[in-house]
């Protein structure tokens, strides 16, 4: 599995306890009523891809974007981790999780992919994963993967019950509470050991 | 013209229609029934975006007891939740509301970015008819309607044709309709969508680039009904066709 090949690509909400912690008894309020039982999943289509090193734009309106760090799985075939990579999931801040965030995350860009894949194999624990993200060099944000509310394994189970990944899909692991923000000239490094690091430097978009 | 990517021995090529019949570029001729048919879809070499709009027409947002929305309700699909004419739809066991969605869907021919509505259809390569089933059941309020109700494997049905964008003079004024075991349950008409095609392809190119073979379900009417095991469902669009598919 290379990773110019990657097929559809999966981010999961809510999967730090961190997160949680951050939401509290908000999640038995509406809009939302009640935690939530199944994985909530998103989709970073392929117009938001960048690539380690790739400049990326924020349009005029944006002053500043929140850096969702994380590591995610790239499946080899259903059930199959090929290996993990390093993404920086960019959104522009929004507080509801109520509705898919299309508007806030799906720009063009919006999402770094490292060009590093960690093969999967049986001394490769996702629970070991740290990451570190720096802005302009200055450490901004530890994450920590043991504190997942689902571990990778059981993620990938939760998800498959109800679809199914296929070769190069992507899941990511979760992105945990604490995220950054960045704004345009920043330099965004995330790396982890293994993994590499993934620079991505903010633009502003030239006016159209 | 009519397009349909079918499996016909063992290879996946594009047929058109000819007198009730698919005509393959050799010459050759078929019936709807000998063959397996695909999404109308070229492969695309990075996974095609897939829009799919909820609670796009008035009727169906009163229905589901929401004001209509200010802005598109938007989420996006997976492609393995597409499947093709004359499949199978899975219904998770012991689930009591899986309904079908008979959707006009906006297949892009050029790249959009930052497209005004006056040249809007100047990007779409052609029209199909999508079935965007949903299990009601797996409603959760994050990011809803949330992926286990709306992007289970093969609960997507797609097709059965590709129509070029020259045959569909006016898409928002097209009847549509849904059997179930040849019973009508679900009739409207394109006009009534809140969000035009132009408007939506205005909408999404301002913030995401559109390529071809992106695909925008636009979403449906009201008359959604629970389908059970061996229901035949066919959700039709005038002009574009008629999309069959059996819940397994």
């Amino acid at each position: 599995m290379s990773l110019d090949d990657l097929r559809t690509v999966y981010g999961t909400l809510l999967n730090f306890r961190g997160e949680l912690e951050a939401l509290g008894a908000q999640m038995n309020e509406p809009p939302y009523g009640a935690p939530p039982k199944a994985p909530v999943l998103y989709i970073k289509p392929a117009n938001t891809w960048s690539r380690n090193r790739a400049a990326i734009a924020l349009p005029a309106h944006v002053a500043q974007i929140e850096i969702g760090a994380t590591i995610a799985m790239v499946m080899k075939g259903p059930g199959e981790v090929a290996g993990y990579v390093l993404m920086n999931d960019l959104s522009i801040p929004h507080t509801s999780s109520f509705r898919p965030p299309v508007k806030f995350k799906c720009l063009d860009g919006f999402l770094g992919i490292g060009d590093t894949l960690l093969p999967a194999g049986p001394e490769i624990d996702p629970a070991r994963f740290r990451l570190e993200v720096r802005i302009n060099g200055e450490l901004k944000q530890s994450v920590d993967f043991a504190q997942l509310v689902r571990p990778a394994a059981q993620l990938l189970a939760d998800v498959n019950e109800f679809m199914t990944l296929g070769a190069g899909d992507v899941l990511m692991l979760g992105i945990d509470a604490g995220r950054p923000l960045a704004r345009a000239g920043d330099c965004i490094e995330i790396g982890a050991a293994g993994l590499g690091t993934l620079s991505n430097t903010l633009v502003a978009e030239a006016a159209s | 013209m009519k397009h349909a990517r079918i499996v016909h021995e063992g290879v996946a090529q594009w047929a058109t229609e000819r007198d009730g019949q698919l005509l393959f570029a050799d010459g050759n001729l078929a019936a709807f029934d000998a063959v397996t048919w695909l999404p109308p879809l070229e492969p695309t070499t990075q996974p095609r975006t897939i829009l799919a709009l909820g609670l796009n027409y008035a009727d169906h947002a009163k229905e589901l007891a929401f004001k209509a929305p200010e802005e598109p309700l938007v989420f996006l699909k997976g492609e393995n939740s597409l499947n093709g004419h004359r499949q199978f739809t899975r219904r998770p066991d012991g689930v009591k509301f899986m309904h079908y969605e008979c959707e006009l869907t906006v297949v892009i021919g050029r790249e959009a970015k930052k497209v005004g509505r006056a040249d809007a259809y100047d990007f779409v390569r052609g029209y199909t008819v999508a079935n965007d089933y949903a299990v009601r059941d797996y409603l959760e309020n994050w990011y809803r309607p949330n992926l286990r109700v709306k992007n289970r494997d093969g609960a997507t049905p797609l097709g059965p044709w590709l129509v070029d964008a020259t045959d569909v003079p006016n898409p928002m004024a097209l009847a549509l309709s849904t059997t179930v075991n040849g019973k009508l349950t679900q009739s409207g008409n394109t006009k009534d969508m809140i969000f035009d095609v132009p408007f939506l392809i205005e909408y999404f190119s301002a913030f995401m680039t559109l390529r071809p073979g992106d695909l925008i379900l636009t979403g449906t009417p009201d008359g959604v009904v629970d389908c059970r095991p061996g229901d035949v469902v066919v959700t039709e669009i005038e002009g574009i066709g008629a999309l069959m598919n059996t819940i397994a």
